[in-house]
């Protein structure tokens, strides 16, 4: 039988990594050459977060450290030490989608679903600063991650609804 | 029996909110690489840096002595799977030249695979390519049809005496004839470059062998389950039943590359049985730049003839086709030969293909699939009789439409199907109204003039289309009575993105007459299916809808019987609905699907049943085509031009489409509104540049600017409905339509804008280099 593929690390030097991800501690060992991606999705398996180009430029896996949007697939996993991470599973409470990803859902912000994880990741952060009222702030919200499906139609419509209550009744 | 007979609420035609959406929502999506496989091996490919050489040798013994690998392969441990793999659509003409899984004893474009190595994980399999040594023997590449067709090109096969890959002329009436006496000709040229499909997730692949069960399970992100198992047992020797090819139930977007058979997908399984261990291999965005097929690149060379009033008399296009470096399929080429003469009346066609091998990535379907690149030659065009004529481009385009009464309507071509092109039914002249409804043109030309006046350069482009989808053989669905008493959609095809879990249980909810929750959509395993095709083409809805559809009243039959016999009555006497059957007459009397399912379905061991009872309720449907069906659409755009800097904003954007019956209006607008994105990336911004041999240029986002947001506006749909009498739904396909007619209308509009200046935008994508040496009277490559 062929050795464990879990085990071997092929040499490289291994560092104990702690941080908090979706508010609970973890501990682990870990390549340092690693990004955080590959830790969070196959250490921790979240793999909500997704690898889409792996330099930096379509934002599928982007996640949110100590309050900021960045890419997973740039950062090293070691530069995550004391971080406090959060990934798109912390944004549900239970089984119940948070507004965001409601609105995602009411306005078909997503096809695939691939890009999904990151475009909730960036709004979220940006959200956090501050409301986005205007197509225009919408777009310029979303022009950090990249879609091939949906043309952005039921992106940019999913984050103005949050903006002011539409009032409308929503579809089944 | 249809729908309306028998169901109370009508799901069709609503915009049902997506079944798939909560779990992608959440972070809990199945693609390829989020499954838990447990132990399970990585591998990485080694891939061709140089468009053409020979290999003279391979060293591999540093690699496999290197940590954490477990094996490296090359073509020489590969033996009983090299084998030529067949081209997915081919031709009798077709100058057919081997394709194998790996590089054998050449590589003939950067990224073909020329070995594999096997290890703990990705990152150590990569430190193992790089101890690989290869020593080429460099050939000189071809990087463009031109070059292949130039006079003592390099061959990029040297067994064959020239790069054309095939040649094949379709006429109708006489063009030549017509063309000596034409009153107007006009020629010109048109260029369309390569571009990608860039679906978020790459390709995918993971397969594991269990020898006691002799069951081989594969998990490809593909497009086609049942294509892919099908080359698999061909290539392995073994029977369909012995291999499970499972297309994960999410699929991060396909398009068309991940509808062709690859070396990868032939070689990731055949290594895990070679391994006894589980083995995945996840393509990573460099690779897709440089090895998922591509497509696009042609050349038009375009006559036209016509009258003084501006009506086609003849149409002759003679156009390139960039086949790469092998022969995956024919497919791509011949629609865009069958596409040229769109919703005109032309009576009198010559329709030219040269398909020419280069040392670049094998090209095939993509989004659209040939049809973009005629529509932007033909409409083009239609665009340059208006100028010669001094008419409005509408207007040549209504003299020239079929007529609503006029289906169905023999072009007298052939499409790729094999079938007449033969459109069979539309609306043309509705489309065309419809965007000019909502474009007023006179109002737009008095403000053109306005703007000119102030140096402002604004542009009104339009480009209609004819798209054969829905195309055959056929495709299947299986409806199952669970034990459970839930209702079990199976279908053949997997999706990748289209919602076919939430659609599909419209369409049986419906036909079936039960409660939607009862419902349930299942798809992309061929172990629960055994026969299908796949998506592609924009065919699933009007083959898989009309078996889901049939498959659905056959079960519905089953239920009322067997709840007749359970309920003491004459079958007319039941009606079904919620998730139970009750007597018609004394509603009161029910029996509920589960208890339907624990007699019909379970039986008790050894005790006879009832003779009239209905036993193991399912029922399996497949849908043969007649033929393809006909979309049809048309975008018309408003651009302002930027004469200092060549950017073109695309300030006003209508497209009408009909794709006849729609199920789930938010989908299909979502199908729009993506193609269109794509359609805005052909026409603008995206573009897979090679160097005249071969080198790509474009391998990150960096080099090739996928639209974002920004770029992307926002369009305003219409939708005319022609249902199509070929199917039982009257429903066409809806994937590609948004995207066809783009690049030809904006640089329709490009053209138009800068009018005044005289120039000519031959060449996609309108990059800001192009405009800007149009607007200087040079042409720019």
């Amino acid at each position: 039988m062929p050795e464990d593929p879990a085990t071997s690390s092929g040499g490289c030097e291994v560092i104990e990594l702690s941080f908090v991800v979706n508010g609970e501690p973890v501990t682990l060992s870990s390549d340092v050459r690693v990004s955080l991606a590959e830790i969070l999705r196959r250490d921790l398996r979240l793999t909500g977060t997704h690898l889409g180009c792996e330099h930096g430029s379509c934002g599928a896996c982007t996640v949110i450290v100590d309050g900021l949007a960045v890419r997973s697939c740039l950062m090293l996993a070691a530069q995550a030490q004391g971080a406090d991470v959060e990934t798109v599973e912390g944004l549900a409470r239970g089984d119940e989608l948070d507004d965001l990803q409601a609105a995602f859902r009411e306005h078909h912000a997503l096809q695939c679903g691939f890009c999904t994880s990151g475009f909730l990741m960036s709004l979220t952060a940006r959200l956090r600063e501050g409301p986005v009222v205007s197509e225009f702030q919408a777009r310029e919200a979303l022009s950090g991650n990249i879609c091939r499906c949906t043309g952005y139609v039921g992106l940019v419509d999913a984050v103005l609804s949050l903006a002011a209550d539409s009032g409308k009744e929503p579809l089944k | 029996m249809s729908q309306v007979e028998t169901t109370a609420t009508r799901h069709v035609g609503t915009s049902m909110r997506r079944r798939e959406d909560h779990r992608l929502l959440i972070g809990a999506g199945k693609f390829l690489d989020d499954l838990d496989f447990g132990a399970c091996y990585e591998a990485a490919v080694l891939r061709s840096p140089y468009p053409s050489a020979r290999i003279r040798s391979i060293a591999v013994e540093r690699a496999r002595q290197a940590p954490g690998v477990v094996a490296v392969f090359t073509a020489a441990d590969l033996g009983p799977i090299l084998q030529d793999l067949p081209p997915k659509v081919t031709h009798p003409s077709l100058n057919r030249q081997p394709r194998y899984p790996i590089a054998v004893d050449a590589v003939r474009y950067v990224g073909e695979p020329v070995a594999v190595a096997v290890a703990s994980n990705r990152w150590l399999a990569e430190d193992a390519l790089e101890l690989i040594e290869v020593d080429y023997d460099l050939r000189p590449g071809v990087g463009s049809t031109a070059s292949a067709l130039a006079e003592g090109a390099p061959l990029v096969h040297e067994a064959s005496d020239t790069n054309v890959a095939v040649h094949i002329v379709q006429q109708s009436g006489d063009p030549d004839a017509a063309l000596r006496t034409a009153p107007h000709v006009l020629r010109d040229t048109f260029v369309i470059t390569r571009g990608g499909g860039h679906s978020m997730e790459g390709r995918a692949v993971a397969a594991r062998y269990d020898r006691a069960a002799s069951q081989l399970t594969v998990w490809d992100a593909t497009q086609t389950p049942h294509y892919v198992r099908h080359m698999l047992a061909a290539l392995y020797g073994m029977t369909e039943d012995e291999i499970r090819l499972i297309a994960p139930a999410d699929i991060g977007g396909g398009f068309g590359p991940k509808a062709q058979f690859y070396g990868e997908e032939a070689l990731i399984p055949w290594i895990a049985m070679h391994l006894g261990a589980t083995v995945k291999w996840i393509e990573d965005r460099w690779e897709s730049f440089i090895s998922s097929t591509m497509e696009r690149s042609q050349t038009h060379r375009m006559e036209i003839g016509f009258d003084d009033d501006g009506r086609i008399l003849v149409l002759k296009d003679v156009f390139e086709h960039d086949q790469g470096a092998y022969c995956v399929g024919l497919q791509v080429p011949t629609i865009t030969m069958s596409t040229l003469p769109g919703p005109y009346k032309i009576p009198n066609i010559h329709s030219e293909l040269i398909a020419c091998y280069t040392n670049m990535v094998p090209t095939s379907s993509l989004r659209g699939a040939g049809r973009p690149q005629a529509v932007a030659a033909t409409e083009r065009m239609v665009d340059r009789i208006a100028e010669h004529l001094g008419l409005e481009p509408s207007e040549v385009r209504r003299r020239n439409l079929i007529q609503a009464d006029e289906f169905p309507y023999a072009v007298g071509l052939r499409f790729r199907d094999g079938s007449p092109l033969t459109y069979d039914s539309g609306d043309y002249p509705a489309l065309l109204d419809g965007a000019l409804e909502r474009i007023d043109v006179p109002a737009f030309r008095t403000e053109q003039a306005i703007a000119r006046r102030e140096g402002r350069f604004l542009g009104l482009g339009i480009g209609m289309f004819v798209e054969g989808s829905g195309l055959g053989p056929f495709e299947g669905a299986r409806v199952r009575l669970t034990n459970a008493g839930r209702i079990l959609v199976t279908l053949a095809a997997s999706p990748q993105g289209q919602g076919y879990e939430t659609v599909y249980a419209q369409l049986a909810a419906d036909a079936i007459g039960v409660d939607i929750e009862h419902v349930e959509v299942r798809h992309g395993d061929t172990s629960t299916i055994p026969f299908g095709q796949g998506t592609f083409a924009s065919r699933v809805t009007a083959t898989a809808g009309p078996a889901v559809h049939e498959a659905c009243l056959r079960l519905r039959a089953e239920l009322l019987a067997a709840g007749a016999v359970a309920l003491g009555v004459d079958p007319d006497d039941v009606t079904l609905g919620g998730s139970s059957v009750s007597v018609a007459w004394a509603p009161e009397r029910t029996v509920t699907l589960q208890d339907l399912a624990a007699v019909s379905n379970m039986g008790r061991h050894g005790m006879s049943v009832d003779p009239r009872m209905p036993v193991a309720i399912e029922a399996t449907a497949y849908f043969k085509p007649l033929r393809a069906v006909y979309t049809s659409g048309i975008y018309a755009a408003v651009v302002d031009v930027d004469v200092e800097t060549g950017m073109v904003e695309v300030v006003r954007s209508v497209l009408g489409h009909d794709c006849g019956v729609v199920l789930n209006p938010m989908i299909v607008d979502g199908q729009m509104y993506g193609a269109f994105a794509h359609g805005i990336g052909n026409a603008l911004y995206e573009e897979a540049a090679y160097d005249e041999d071969g080198q790509p240029l474009a391998t990150s986002y960096l080099d090739y600017p996928l639209p974002t947001a920004m770029e992307v506006p926002r369009p305003e749909l219409f939708h005319v409905v022609s249902p199509s009498p070929l199917n039982s739904l009257g429903v066409k396909g809806a994937g590609e339509g948004g995207l066809i007619p783009v690049p030809a209308a904006i640089a329709n509009a490009v053209e138009d804008a800068l009018r005044p200046f005289g120039g000519r935008v031959n060449r996609l994508p309108l990059t800001p280099a192009r405009v800007l040496a149009a607007i200087q009277g040079t042409t720019r490559q």
